[in-house]
């Protein structure tokens, strides 16, 4: 069962129920003028995940301009329908305007074409421009319909050159280059399916930036009342169309099913019919058809399905504890018809199974990945609910209630949220409410937030070093407003020292550092429960402590003036190699298979909390298993994530020739070395380790003349968030976080893979380095790439520089928030240094000299650095200088 | 100075530095104390309707008055005046009964705009553009004027586009160089704009660069019509837009974070004009000149802007201040065009590439 990767990631959903050609119960209810239960119709496909909502008026009986109109006012004044993006679909372009003429948004037209001549399709394409819409353009010219491979490509490579030689934009043309049925028995239609296929495929890679749709149930016309066929030639369809590049399809998002659960034997029928791969195949699924008819769905029978055997409470429990989700919707259902209310399922069988999976994780038999694989479940299972609560709600006023409220995101500046993903998920799945805000999310919208809807607590997260601070202001806006919430903190970035010596101080309402997400639980729990007094004290003189030893423990280890530190600086011979260039050189849409090999997996496994060394920790006594399934499920996501190019990767780097003054590094832009173009800035070490031992700052790697440095910077998240939001928006996080976890692996992997052409190519200076990925994670070769932010050098800020000199906001797309962190979060960015002896370590805590030196070589005021250079001051700015 | 020519310039300089709009025209004309008897003036002696309040009808009756606030921000530093024509649409004038002069109105207010620029061109050669002002009228396409009727609708998208045409020819005849549709408070309506923009442009053979401005009405990051910055830029782009920002309803400190989401997205030129500050409780505004300049220094910095100006509350002084704050710092960079399917509900969707 391949659960865990959906191949409908990068698949735009166009919610087809709200179509009268499609739906008779749509149609009775437009015919009948009962537009409330339209939009209930329109409401549910977008609950059921359509990215786009179709709507089709086209009925003898309907006045087709004036329902259109009327239907569309009425979903722009519904909020929760009127989010997503209209398709507006008629065959008659009367409609068609009036639709457009009432959406403010950009919606899609469905659709236009060459039927009538170019004129019309020109004069039509035209207006669409004006009303700021992307069309559908059906293969469909002055000679008909295309129905095989060759008439679908030479119509729709028309229309293409036609339409961008008026300026439409190339992306938003949607092909649509007809699906027919098959297995009609009429030998001209065996290749339909076929012709789609490779009509999609060329216009997928000839026709760039435009995209491909369809009406996916015209396909199984000919076996209309046989449902178990249908959907199965649905899925083995898409399962092919996708491939070849279909991108859009307008189905019922309720119901997508997917290729690996169509039992083997029909699958194989069905591909048959659909390949055309043998004479006798569509008389071979009609006998197969007559088998499976009303037999209910059929599913891969070798699967041990014991389970199924057992009362409905048992089996949701079973289903929460393997993370299983192919029934959770049907068990559900037949438990809320044996319960009284539809909240006490929740009450009872799901979280009475999601406390059996909360007493495994404590008790460390189960692991995080599994933990976020039930969550899903207790997703689908609530999602399910929740529209009966609502309508219970309405009828009865009776609204159910959960442990506590709690408002979560990534403070402003940062873009990080894995942690804040998992930690939101593992509490949702023990009741409770979570409002996740989001990243880069402004202090008063927070606390807005909080308010607005009654929070019990407030979680914030970050990931790099100035959202640490961002932190510390929240809590003083919280104690300057008068609240009282609890605050928790956590991200990898923070600490329980942090938050004990900057965060509590300034707020005297509970505050809570949470290390990782099996933390959160017990802590929130208690937090939220009769224990709060105890816990809150407890902490308060955790921390008071903390605080008393972290300020003892201040300043004990010497430090040399900064005069001092600088002449313990290595003495290191120079041998400068040219690179292959200067300036810069981009690497746009970088191949993603060739990242692959250079993927570090530790890491990934840390970031789930599972810890132990890559391969090492597949076969670990404890956390084996789970590590075990979730690298299956990560190489598989991982293979469709490459194949299927859910992401791009883009990279630039660039070589300057440069010179070392004092500990900076000038650089030029030529030879000539005349006029300096940027200035980098690093930071030496000031501990005192003794005579003869040195102290180092990365400008010791520069030779005072004649050197050269190196800049680059990675992305492989161009695209993850989408592809995040909609696993979300299929209440699958574990999807979301999993794919989120792999880009982040494979823009290390790019930085990796790209240092190493530096090395052997573009600088050049190991032309003849050999090795493999054990050894490049161990960093077994010649020059280091250090990243700002990081230990060689903490200073955020110097990232402005790099991008700066490597255009790389233009080149990659990468952005920088106020606070230096890159967006996507799944990117890289630094500096290369090629000497030889030139190696990773950290700043460690530098003195006041030394900032207000650095302070002076920026350009900054004194608090400005000492903002910047917070995490590694061995002084407290805010005591007078005494120092 | 040719329409080509100055347009040509003002591009160059857009490249290299932040460009200034002027500021409020309402702030500077309620100094003047005005009486019912300016806004009639003789020729709308027996105008069945009171007319003041109408801003626009001035331009007729007081022009003097006009040319004066336009001078004070050329000599305040503004590259761009804006017209004085944020009400001239039909609909809007149908409510003072003054719909048969919008035309004239549109040209007469662009025609001293163009005046008060030619003069301060002359002086030192510098372009000095004329932005057409078009507002949002007082009727909305995407919402019912009856809460208990929701489908209901008091103005069509081919009637408010024809009026917005009207308005249109007559700054296009007076001159105008940019359209500046501004305060956007329904995307269909900035639609209808700019159908009416397209439309006149046909007729006339004159195309002018768009300029498209939205206004978030509160905190939520919302349009009124409900649309979040992204899905309103989204919902726009089709118009190659000039230049693209946000103004009024919010002040500065208000206004940062969704001017950030659009600098973020937006291909083009990003301009913001807020109020100052919002309205305080005597209906008057708090942010100075000194408190607006720190904000437009940080936003400049941080590389969010291209062109800077004001909106409600907003005086000669305030624009000083905001052009030293901005002076010497580079323009914001727009990023390359994404060449993604970009769709927008009330909010934005994004198809993979």
């Amino acid at each position: 069962m391949s659960d865990s990767v959906n191949p409908f990631a990068n698949f735009v959903i166009v919610g087809e129920r709200t179509n009268v050609t499609g739906s008779a119960k749509f149609r009775k209810l437009i015919e009948a003028d009962d537009y409330a239960g339209a939009l209930v119709v329109a409401r549910q496909q977008v609950e059921s995940g359509a990215n786009v909502l179709d709507v089709n008026v086209d009925a003898a009986m309907i006045d087709g301009p004036a329902a259109m109109t009327r239907f569309l006012n009425l979903i722009a004044s519904e909020p929760d329908i009127a989010k997503i993006p209209l398709m507006i679909d008629s065959s008659k372009w009367a409609v068609i305007e009036a639709g457009l003429k009432c959406a403010q948004g950009k919606s899609i037209v469905n659709s236009i074409s060459m039927k009538e001549g170019e004129e019309a399709f020109l004069q039509h394409a035209r207006k669409v421009r004006r009303f700021g819409a992307a069309s559908v353009v059906m293969a469909f010219d002055e000679q008909g319909q295309a129905d095989t491979a060759a008439r679908k490509i030479e119509i729709c490579t028309r229309a293409y050159r036609l339409l961008v030689d008026i300026g439409f934009p190339p992306e938003d043309i949607i092909f649509d280059p007809n699906i027919f049925a098959v297995a009609t028995g009429i030998e001209e239609h065996a290749e339909y399916a076929k012709a789609f296929f490779e009509a999609t495929a060329y216009i997928r890679s000839e026709l760039p930036h435009a995209h491909v749709s369809g009406g996916v149930s015209n396909v199984s016309f000919s076996f209309r009342g046989n449902e178990t066929v249908r959907e199965a030639m649905h899925a083995v369809f898409l399962y092919h169309a996708i491939r070849a590049g279909m991108d859009m399809g307008i189905v019922n998002a309720g119901s997508l099913s997917l290729y690996d659960d169509v039992e083997p034997e029909l699958r194989e029928r069905v591909e048959d019919v659909l390949l055309n791969r043998r004479a006798d195949a569509t008389e071979r699924l009609l006998e197969h058809a007559e088998h499976v008819k009303g037999g209910g769905k059929k599913r891969d029978t070798t699967k041990d399905l014991a389970w199924r055997e057992k009362p409905v409470k048992e089996r949701l429990a079973h289903a929460l504890v393997h993370g299983l989700n192919e029934f959770i919707v049907e068990d559900t259902e037949e438990a809320r018809l044996e319960a009284e209310r539809p909240l006490h399922v929740i009450e009872g069988p799901l979280m009475d199974g999601m406390s059996i999976v909360g007493d495994l994780f404590g008790a460390g038999k189960m692991f995080l990945p599994q933990v976020v694989k039930s969550a899903r479940v207790m997703k689908q299972a609530v999602a399910h609910l929740i529209p009966y609560m609502e309508e219970e709600e309405q009828r009865t006023g009776m609204a159910g209630k959960s442990n506590g409220k709690i408002v979560m995101a990534t403070v402003k500046g940062d873009v990080h949220d894995i942690g804040k993903n998992i930690v939101g998920v593992v509490l949702q799945c023990n009741g409770y409410e979570i409002d996740d805000m989001g990243v880069m999310v402004p202090c008063d919208r927070i606390l807005e937030r909080a308010k607005e809807i009654g929070a019990d607590a407030i979680g914030l997260s970050g990931l790099i070093t100035p959202s640490l601070d961002e932190m510390v202001f929240v809590a003083s806006e919280m104690e300057r407003l008068g609240l009282k919430l609890p605050l928790l903190i956590g991200g990898a970035t923070t600490s329980r020292t942090h938050t004990a010596v900057k965060i509590a101080p300034v707020y005297s309402g509970p505050i809570l550092y949470v290390a990782d997400a099996s933390k959160a639980v017990p802590v929130v729990q208690k937090l939220l429960g009769k224990d709060r007094d105890a816990l809150v004290s407890a902490t308060r003189a955790e921390y008071d402590e903390a605080r008393a030893s972290y300020f003892a423990g201040q300043d004990k280890r010497p430090r040399l003036p900064l005069v001092k530190a600088r002449e313990r600086a290595p003495k290191l011979e120079f041998a400068p190699v040219t690179p292959s260039f200067l300036g810069v050189r981009s690497f746009d849409n970088y191949p993603l298979e060739e990242l692959v090999p250079y993927i570090d997996w530790t890491p990934f496994f840390a970031s789930w909390d599972l810890v132990g060394r890559y391969p090492a920790i597949l076969e670990d006594d404890i956390v084996g298993e789970a590590a075990r399934n979730l690298y299956r499920d990560a190489r598989a996501m991982l293979d469709q994530l490459v194949a299927e190019k859910w992401v791009k990767a883009s990279g630039v780097v660039g070589f300057w020739p440069a010179h070392r003054d004092g500990d900076d590094v000038v650089l030029f832009a030529d030879e000539k070395r005349g006029k300096e173009i940027a200035r980098l800035h690093t930071l030496r070490q000031q501990i005192d380790k003794g005579e003869g031992k040195t102290n180092f700052a990365l400008a010791d790697y520069i030779a005072p003349k004649g050197d050269y440095v190196g800049a680059f910077a990675v992305t492989a998240g161009l695209g993850e968030e989408d592809v995040a939001i909609r696993f979300k928006r299929a209440n699958d996080d574990y999807s979301a976080i999993l794919a989120q976890a792999l880009c982040d692996r494979l823009a290390e992997a790019f930085a990796e893979a790209l240092h190493a052409k530096v090395r052997r190519e573009l600088w050049g200076y190991a032309k003849d380095e050999g090795l493999g990925t054990d050894d490049l994670i161990a960093e077994k070769y010649r020059g280091i790439r250090p990243a700002p932010g990081y230990p060689a050098q903490p200073d955020h800020t110097e990232k402005k520089t790099i991008f700066e000199l490597l255009d790389a906001r233009r080149h990659t797309g990468i952005d920088l928030t106020e606070s230096m962190a890159m967006t996507p979060p799944s990117s890289v960015s630094g500096l290369y240094f090629a000497h030889p002896q030139a190696e990773y370590f950290g700043t460690g805590k530098i003195d006041r000299d030394q900032v207000e030196d650095y302070a002076r070589r920026k350009g900054w005021d004194l608090a400005t650095a000492e903002k910047w250079l917070s995490p590694i001051l061995a002084y407290d700015p805010m005591l007078k200088a005494s120092a | 100075m040719k329409r080509e020519e100055r347009l040509a310039g003002l591009n160059a300089e857009m490249a290299k530095r932040i460009l200034i709009l002027d500021g409020s025209m309402g702030a500077y004309l309620q100094g003047f104390g005005l009486k019912s008897e300016d806004f009639h003036g003789q020729r709308f002696a027996d105008n069945r309707i009171p007319l003041k309040g109408d801003s626009d009808v001035l331009t007729l009756t007081r022009p003097e008055l006009i040319t004066q606030v336009h001078e004070a921000y050329v000599g305040a530093g503004s590259d761009i005046v804006s017209t004085n024509t944020f009400t001239g649409t039909p609909i809007s004038q149908g409510e003072y009964g003054l719909e048969a002069f919008v035309r004239e109105m549109n040209f007469e207010s662009a025609l001293l705009a163009r005046a008060a620029c030619d003069r301060a061109e002359k002086v030192d050669g510098k372009p000095r553009a004329v932005a057409g002002s078009v507002g949002p009228t007082t009727k909305l396409l995407s919402m019912s004027p009856d809460v208990g009727d929701p489908g209901r609708r008091d103005a069509d998208f081919d009637g408010m586009a024809k009026g917005y045409e009207e308005q249109i020819l007559g700054l296009i005849e007076g001159s105008a160089d940019i359209l500046l549709i501004e305060t956007i408070t329904d995307t269909l309506n900035a639609k209808s704009a700019l159908w009416g923009a397209w439309e006149a442009f046909d007729k006339t053979g004159v195309e002018l660069p768009l300029w498209i401005s939205g206004t978030i009405t509160d905190r939520s990051g919302r349009t009124l019509s409900g649309q979040t910055v992204e899905a309103f830029y989204n919902s726009v782009r089709h118009a190659n837009p000039w230049a693209i920002g946000l103004n009024c309803a919010l002040g500065p400190a208000d206004m940062r974070a969704f001017l950030a989401d659009l600098a973020r997205v937006a291909e083009c030129p990003v301009s913001a004009h807020p109020n100052a500050g919002l309205p305080n409780a005597m209906g008057g505004y708090d942010e100075t000149p000194h408190s607006m300049e720190a904000h437009y220094a940080e936003w400049a910095r941080a590389g969010l802007l291209n062109i800077a100006g004001g909106c409600c509350g907003t005086t000669p002084e305030h624009i000083e201040h905001m052009r030293h704050a901005v002076e010497g710092v580079k323009p914001r960079v727009a990023p390359a065009h994404d060449p993604r399917l970009k769709l927008a509900g009330l909010e934005p969707f994004t198809a993979a590439a």
